[in-house]
């Protein structure tokens, strides 16, 4: 009879060098492109720079920001890996269970995006955030901000304003921290099934899935705050949270897929089929309307309140000759290409759509974190250039060989799970 | 085109059993009219050689036409037959009209295919369901073969092959 230990469960993914090669030729196009763009930025940018009296803008400011942009885009999709998995748990699900390695792997990217994202913020804060700047907090400065000095709290809290943001860096450490505790603890009870098996680790586990739940449903928010909305210290938004949320799960609903298609046109995976696949493709084709439902939400209510202190996000990006091109290549990227290709039911069980659709959503959702990065950073000097071509190559070729990697290290399928075979047995 | 009038029903108790049995009588070349089943069966669309459904592309037919619907009424009403200025836009401000698009879509989308559905499937407030037998909206699973479109198969054959393949009773059944 047909069933789920037909197979060779124990399969490991054997990360070989022509994978390998691959990655690290995309990491050094990547690089590549990054060097021309720096120093065409180095070499050309004196010409603008004389339009700001006496503020010449520098080329490193434009590299914090796309260094901003990914170590804050791939940390979404890390931490949507760990949780989607969570999310299996929590829901009791079975049909993902020969899926659950793929999601966990991209954890490992967590412990290196809170360096990398720790390290930016102590090099860059004050070219990327306006609110480090102690002058703001200085009644007696012409520079003043009353309303950033009301909000001050929120990142100096308890040292006086201007000082040191340690709520903030406080924030970033016990978000990550949590983080990257939560991924070790559902990884290792995965693993620890493997030896051991038996029905106790899947409600352990979804046990520590439901505490990282809550933990992860305030701290998604918060974080995306803190690391996003900041950056427009004046503007605000409530559904922000929820609007770098769905960004994220996209983005990495995307990449769950893409590793799915990529390691079942290797040969592994053979108990994953096309409904599995097609379940997927209902995700990313399901949470593609949700995100646009929440950038549409926050886009129409500004709009028609048309409120100066709320319009003026908008009025940045639309009524910008470098940004406004951009933000319809969001919309169309992000909605209306995965709203009409995913819409039948063959494309989303056919691999080449899917391959398709789910490369230009990872693009596409990178650029809907450049134009919240960006505008309020770098103003009129940033742009889609080589240099934030080359570093999203970077960090992708980076996360892509850090998940894959550990992805090699462990079987792919967790053959001691109790809904395996429900999970073989899978089909709509 | 006339209605089909007579059918031989094998009732079935078990799902497994109605799955193998649906193939058996298909493999002895007798064409099956209709399954009917309280709850659904897994897997029987595929053992009936059911084809998929059409439904969906009413569906979307009739979201495109509630789209088309919602703007342009917008457009009509708001640019030429009543125009006001409404938070200082223009009179065709097409954000404001997404979210009626958005909810006419909805609604002429499932309203179509609720009302397509209940057409095609003979649900329809005018129509005559034809109950073959009660029982199945309660326990009982019910193949309901046609003697019309079976011309080529004996009778007492097709009662056989229902017997065979796990049928615990086999009846039939006339309408008028």
């Amino acid at each position: 009879m047909a069933q789920a230990s037909n197979y060779n469960l124990d399969q490991k993914f054997d990360f070989t060098a022509a994978v390998k090669k691959v990655i690290f030729f995309l990491g050094g196009l990547g690089a590549l492109l990054l060097l021309i763009g720096i120093i065409a930025a180095a070499m050309g940018g004196h010409h603008e720079a004389g339009e700001e009296a006496g503020h010449a803008f520098h080329w490193s400011k434009r590299l914090f920001a796309n260094l901003w942009i990914n170590n804050v885009y791939f940390t979404g999709i890390a931490i949507i890996g760990v949780f989607f998995f969570a999310i299996q748990y929590a829901a009791q699900a079975g049909w993902s269970t020969a899926l659950l390695r793929i999601m966990i792997s991209f954890g490992n990217w967590l412990p290196i995006a809170a360096v990398l994202m720790l390290a930016t913020f102590f090099i860059a804060s004050h070219d990327l955030f306006h609110w480090t700047h102690s002058y703001i907090f200085d009644i007696t400065d012409p520079q003043y901000d009353r309303i950033i000095d009301g909000k001050g709290n929120f990142f100096y809290w308890p040292m006086e304003k201007g000082s040191f943001p340690i709520f903030y860096i406080l924030r970033m450490v016990l978000f990550f921290g949590f983080w990257i505790f939560f991924f070790n603890k559902l990884k290792n009870l995965s693993f620890e099934e493997d030896i051991k098996g038996g029905t106790s680790y899947w409600y352990t586990t979804r046990k520590w899935s439901a505490i990282f739940l809550v933990f992860f449903a305030v701290s998604s928010s918060v974080s995306a705050w803190d690391w996003v909305l900041s950056i427009d210290t004046h503007w605000f938004s409530t559904l922000f949270g929820w609007y770098v949320f769905a960004s994220w799960f996209v983005a990495g609903l995307s990449a769950i897929t893409l590793v799915t298609i990529f390691l079942k046109d290797q040969g592994y995976l053979e108990m994953v089929n096309q409904n599995h696949i097609h379940d997927l493709g209902k995700f990313v084709f399901a949470f593609s309307i949700f995100w646009t439902y929440i950038w549409f939400s926050q886009f129409l209510l500004i709009y028609y309140a048309n409120i100066p202190e709320e319009s003026v996000y908008f009025l940045e990006r639309l009524s910008s000759d470098v940004y406004g091109p951009y933000i319809f290549v969001n919309i169309v990227l992000n909605f209306v290409l995965p709203f009409l290709v995913l819409m039948t039911r063959d494309a989303k069980r056919h691999n080449i759509f899917l391959k398709l659709v789910c490369t230009l959503i990872i693009f596409g959702h990178w650029v809907d974190f450049f134009l919240m990065v960006q505008p309020g950073t770098l103003g009129h000097n940033g742009g889609l250039g080589l240099m934030e071509l080359g570093m999203l190559l970077v960090y992708g070729a980076a996360f892509a060989f850090v998940a894959l990697s550990n992805l090699a290290k462990k079987p792919l399928i967790p053959k001691n799970h109790p809904m395996l075979e429900e999970s073989y047995h899978h089909h709509i | 085109m006339e209605r089909d009038k007579h059918f031989i029903l094998g009732i079935f108790d078990d799902e497994d059993i109605l799955l193998s049995a649906v193939r058996e009588v298909r493999a002895a070349g007798v064409k099956i009219h209709e399954v009917f089943s309280p709850y659904p069966v897994h897997g029987l669309d595929e053992e009936l050689g059911y084809t998929r459904s059409r439904l969906p592309i009413a569906a979307f037919l009739f979201g495109l036409l509630g789209t088309t619907l919602a703007l342009t009424m917008q457009f009509y009403m708001m640019k030429f037959d009543w125009p006001m200025i409404i938070g200082g836009k223009d009179h065709a401000a097409f954000p404001d009209f997404i979210p009626v698009t958005f909810e006419l879509t909805v609604l002429l989308a499932a309203f179509g295919m609720v009302g397509v559905f209940m057409i095609s499937s003979n649900l329809k407030p005018w129509g005559q369901p034809r109950i073959f037998d009660l029982r199945s909206t309660d326990d009982k699973h019910v193949m309901a073969i046609d003697i019309a479109s079976n011309g080529s198969v004996d009778l007492e054959q097709i009662k056989s092959a229902l017997k065979a393949s796990g049928a615990t009773e086999v009846n039939s059944k006339s309408f008028e």
